[in-house]
């Protein structure tokens, strides 16, 4: 192993020095020469009428260079979707015009109508004082039931429903299904709410446009998790830009959890108003922005029930969900409550018949899409607390429950009735390492004991499943997705054996800089030190997809391992000439080549050099130099699975849950950086506790964001979070990427609310109150309160 | 607009401000020291605390102004005269209590102010120090472990090492 680190090395890491010093360079950061600052005008209410937008008094304020409206971008694409469901019936989804700023209609509050572009940002908050905006409200759509009724009123009336799709899935296996639950020995039915939540990563979003008149050169610096795939949307679909005229820039990005892969009006406004003013242009959300204007997650409404036969074997599930969209679909949201969603609905289970439906549904509300987990959490949530259900109207152990219907380790590859193969795991491993680190046997003695000083404890189980690496380019395209989802490496060997290494992937706080080092290092054999990691600009990476799905490096860190491949390989021709050996002969070790049965060897500089200085170099057979470039597109997703268990303690007097600990066993297969993995989950759980416990995104009857600042809305503080106990020693490889990876970013928000109330429900059994079936997130003191008390 | 003169890290410094302008405005846009950051407008996330003459200040709810004469610090000052890592960085960096990145000056800050006060806090001092600071990346188990560590006491047991 390089001695600063190779694969399974907990190196530190290398990017936390810039930002432990105040020298991070986030989009905000970037200031340019003769900017201007916009300011957005927001609609303040759900549903209205447009009926004009007065902007006269506003652009004789102070400073102010323009101020724009929808008739600016007249002549301009709306933001695009990148994926297109097909209904039950074969329809393509409805898909309504999402302009950069609102034409004739307001949406949700939020929305954006006017934005004042001026010298400085006070004197353009100021002006936006004075755009008179006359709006005749209409009633808000909110429930998403009453939504598709025939006479609701329309988000877009254009389209003529609120109904974006109605999905099945797998629809030919209906009537199977049906027929199984007509022959079930019991059936365990659950209503549940996966409440909506609202990613806040800790930096707000940031687009800053610039333009080069000379060259007729667009520059766009945004906070995103996927430049290259800004640019393709925003060139290619709304602004007409072609790429090689666009460059955009994720420089250091402060977290995403989904919400900065979306493309954003105010990315297409800045880059259009750069051209327009010949100025640069900067926006920089608020806190209270974002909350109305990020793309929030979850929020889902779902009836779902399990047959089982008299032996307790599951043979059936079927689900109803409906699933909010927003009032305009975000990039990848119509993806979210069905291909990342129904294809998880087996979980770690035999159950030999599923049936999914889901009713995506347009609202008055902020759109909905991806946030850490996506689509998985809300399978997951509903199927482990389905299966915790039934285990207590069985009378039978929810352990044991699970265990029985588990997929046995001798099964894989498993073909799923949800169209997905998992190819590898061993979910009892997984369980019995949780019941391990969690001391699960010593559970009924700290129950008794927390008995005595009048607190409920209780211990929930969940064991996920999640598909990451996203995707195999030709399936996700058969579902519906309107972009490969291959990843991208170039990796440039320099003349004194240094590397840069140029990924599609993009950090925005998973440390790539150092684990993608650690990956070549061990390669080659040199230090990690002598490689740069370089993501985030697309005037220097490949084209490449991002950030997102858990796919950072089981697919990009694929397409590194490919191209240090073939740089290994030319490397080899060099040597084997340099040493007068044959190629098969060369080995290569420590960053050294040598000839088998030898003491001839050629050490990594003295190749590289020797590509670059090619005096003595067989010119006739090769070309100088030393940079490959590879493409990876995985033929299969990657299946990461994991038991968590969660220990609460209710206090019946006030109703507060307190998470007393939390054990997660997870199997990533192989691990590049064991210390980075940990923060993973551990930031994981965090979010998943959230949700269980805290977060909620509220609107009241008029479509009023109640939820709208870290006053209203509860993220979880250092209060609220125990340590937790992270394991990862249950190991079984994917099969079909080079590292045998197979992603850890979502796990901990994936597995933990289920386990988060699966113990709060099985403290309240515990105390005799078995009449409290379910409790839907956040599970809140009041909420607590109102179950025990009616 | 006025003028207004402090010390930041170590140097004196003036600006012609605005009544309203904030001091994460001033330190940010006016000096160039981008370390401190803002993170929300309802003085909640704490990504902005500095410390105005030693005491751990959220500087987005500050005035400029008022802090004429003061002697502010910042992420930008905190390292060891040599620019190698205080200990509080170091040991940010050694238990790995920063993903993204952004919330960690804030952390940085909030944590030195707490050691200074507090030279070898308990778990339960610590995150109720914290209380003012957001990270949504950590889960705050390395963050509390770091401050821990900084403090110089053993964290070899606690989960997860």
């Amino acid at each position: 192993m390089p001695k600063d680190g190779g694969i399974g090395a907990s190196t530190k890491r290398r990017e936390d020095v810039r930002f432990l010093t105040g020298k991070g360079r986030y989009t905000d950061d970037i200031n340019i020469r003769g900017q201007a600052h916009a300011w957005f005008v927001r609609s303040d209410v759900a549903h209205g009428t447009l009926n004009k937008v007065d902007v006269a008094a506003a652009e004789a304020m102070p400073g102010v260079l323009k101020v724009f409206t929808a008739a600016d971008f007249a002549g301009v694409g709306g933001i695009p979707c990148g994926w297109q469901v097909t209904d039950r019936f074969g329809k393509p989804m409805l898909e309504p015009k999402h302009p950069v700023l609102a034409e004739g209609k307001v949406r949700h509050v939020g929305d954006p109508i006017a934005v004042v572009v001026a010298e400085t940002l006070e004197q353009a908050r100021d002006a936006a004082e004075a755009v008179e905006v006359d709006i005749s409200e209409l009633t808000p759509v909110l429930d998403m039931k009453a939504a598709i009724a025939a006479d609701a009123p329309k988000v877009h009336e254009e389209i003529g429903s609120n109904l974006c799709y109605d999905w099945g899935f797998v629809e030919e296996n209906k009537a199977a299904v049906e027929e199984a639950f007509k022959n079930a020995a019991h059936v365990t039915t659950l209503e549940l709410v996966n409440n909506r939540l609202v990613a806040n990563p800790m930096e707000p979003r940031v687009a800053v446009g610039d333009f080069d008149s000379a060259g007729g050169m667009h520059t766009l610096y945004t906070t995103s998790q996927n430049p290259h795939v800004i640019r393709l949307l925003m060139g290619a679909f709304v602004l007409g830009i072609p790429e090689h005229k666009l460059r955009v820039v994720a420089p250091d990005v402060g977290g995403g959890f989904g919400s900065k892969i979306y493309h954003y009006a105010e990315e297409a406004f800045v880059t259009f108003a750069a051209k327009t003013l010949n100025r640069p242009v900067k926006w920089t959300s608020t806190r209270s922005e974002a909350f109305i204007s990020d793309a929030q997650g979850r929020d889902h409404v779902t009836k779902i029930e399990l047959a089982l036969d008299k032996d307790n074997n599951f043979t059936a599930l079927r689900t109803e969900t409906y699933a909010n969209m927003g009032a305009y679909l975000s990039t990848f949201a119509p993806s979210i409550p069905t291909w990342l969603h129904g294809t998880l609905m087996a979980g770690n289970y035999r159950t030999p018949l599923i049936y999914v439906n889901v009713k995506a549904v347009f609202t008055n509300t902020v759109p909905v899409d991806a946030y850490r987990g996506a689509g998985r959490p809300e399978a997951t949530f509903q199927l482990e607390r389905l299966v915790d259900k039934a285990a207590r109207e069985l009378g039978v152990s929810p352990v044991e429950l699970r265990r029985q219907n588990f997929i046995k380790p001798d099964q894989f590859p498993y073909q799923t009735p949800v169209a997905v193969v998992y190819d590898t795991g061993n979910y009892d491993a997984t369980m019995d390492k949780l019941l391990e680190i969690s001391d699960y046997a010593g559970f009924p003695a700290r129950a008794a004991e927390a008995k005595a000083r009048g607190k409920w404890r209780g211990f929930g189980v969940a064991h996920y499943i999640e598909a990451c690496g996203i995707a195999p380019s030709n399936l996700v395209g058969q579902l519906g997705a309107r972009a490969g989802l291959y990843e991208s490496a170039t990796v440039r060997v320099n003349a004194t054996g240094s590397l840069s290494v140029f990924t599609g992937s993009h950090s925005h706080g998973q440390g790539h800089e150092t684990s993608f080092a650690q990956v070549v290092a061990e390669m080659i054999g040199i230090d990690a030190g002598q490689i740069e990691i370089v993501h985030g600009d697309t005037s220097n990476t490949p084209m490449g997809m991002g950030t997102y799905g858990s796919r950072s490096l089981a697919v990009g860190g694929s397409a590194i391992v490919k191209a240090t491949n073939k740089i290994i390989n030319k490397a080899k021709k060099i040597a084997a000439h340099l040493l007068e050996a044959s190629e098969a002969d060369i080995e290569l070790k420590d960053g050294k080549f040598s000839v088998a049965g030898t003491d001839k060897s050629v050490d990594w500089s003295g190749v590289t050099l020797a590509a670059y200085v090619p005096h003595n170099y067989p010119l006739e057979s090769m070309e100088p130099g030393l940079e490959e470039t590879a493409f990876y597109d995985p033929s299969n997703f990657t299946y990461p699975s994991g038991g968590y268990g969660c220990e609460v303690e209710v206090d019946p007097e006030t109703g507060k849950v307190e998470i007393v600990a939390f054990s997660a066993a997870d199997d990533f297969g192989n691990i590049v950086n064991p210390m980075i993995v940990e923060g993973q989950v551990q930031g994981g759980l965090a979010q998943g506790i959230g949700q269980a416990l805290m977060e909620n995104c509220v609107f009241d009857e008029n479509g009023q964001l109640l939820s709208g600042s870290f006053m209203d809305y509860a993220m979880p503080r250092a209060e609220d979070v125990p340590f937790f106990k992270v394991d990862h020693s249950c190991v079984t490889p994917c099969t079909h990427n080079p590292l045998g990876v197979k992603g850890c970013g979502e796990a901990g928000a994936i597995g933990s609310p289920p386990a988060v109330v699966n113990a709060v429900i099985d403290a309240f059994h515990r105390a005799g109150r078995t009449d409290i079936t379910h409790i839907d997130m956040p599970v809140s003191p009041a909420r607590v309160w109102a179950a025990l008390n009616g | 607009m006025a003028k207004v003169s402090m010390t930041v890290n170590g140097k004196s410094v003036s600006g012609e401000v605005e009544g309203r302008t904030l001091l994460s405005t001033f330190l940010r846009e006016g000096l160039g020291l981008t370390g401190t950051h803002v993170g929300c407008d309802t003085s909640q996330c704490g990504a902005c605390v500095v410390h105005i003459d030693g005491k751990a200040v959220k500087s987005c709810t500050t005035f400029a102004q008022d802090v004429a004469g003061a002697e502010v610090k910042t992420i930008e000052g905190m390292a060891n005269t040599d620019g190698s890592l205080s200990t509080i960085q170091q040991a940010f960096q050694d238990h790995h209590g920063l993903q993204c990145g952004f919330c960690t000056p804030g952390m940085v800050m909030s944590a030195a102010a707490l050691l200074a006060d507090n030279p070898k806090p308990t778990e339960a001092e610590v995150r109720h120090h914290l209380e003012g600071n957001i990270c949504r990346c950590t889960g705050y188990h390395n963050i509390v472990k770091a401050v821990l560590a900084a403090s110089g006491q053993d964290v070899g047991q606690i989960a997860a090492e």
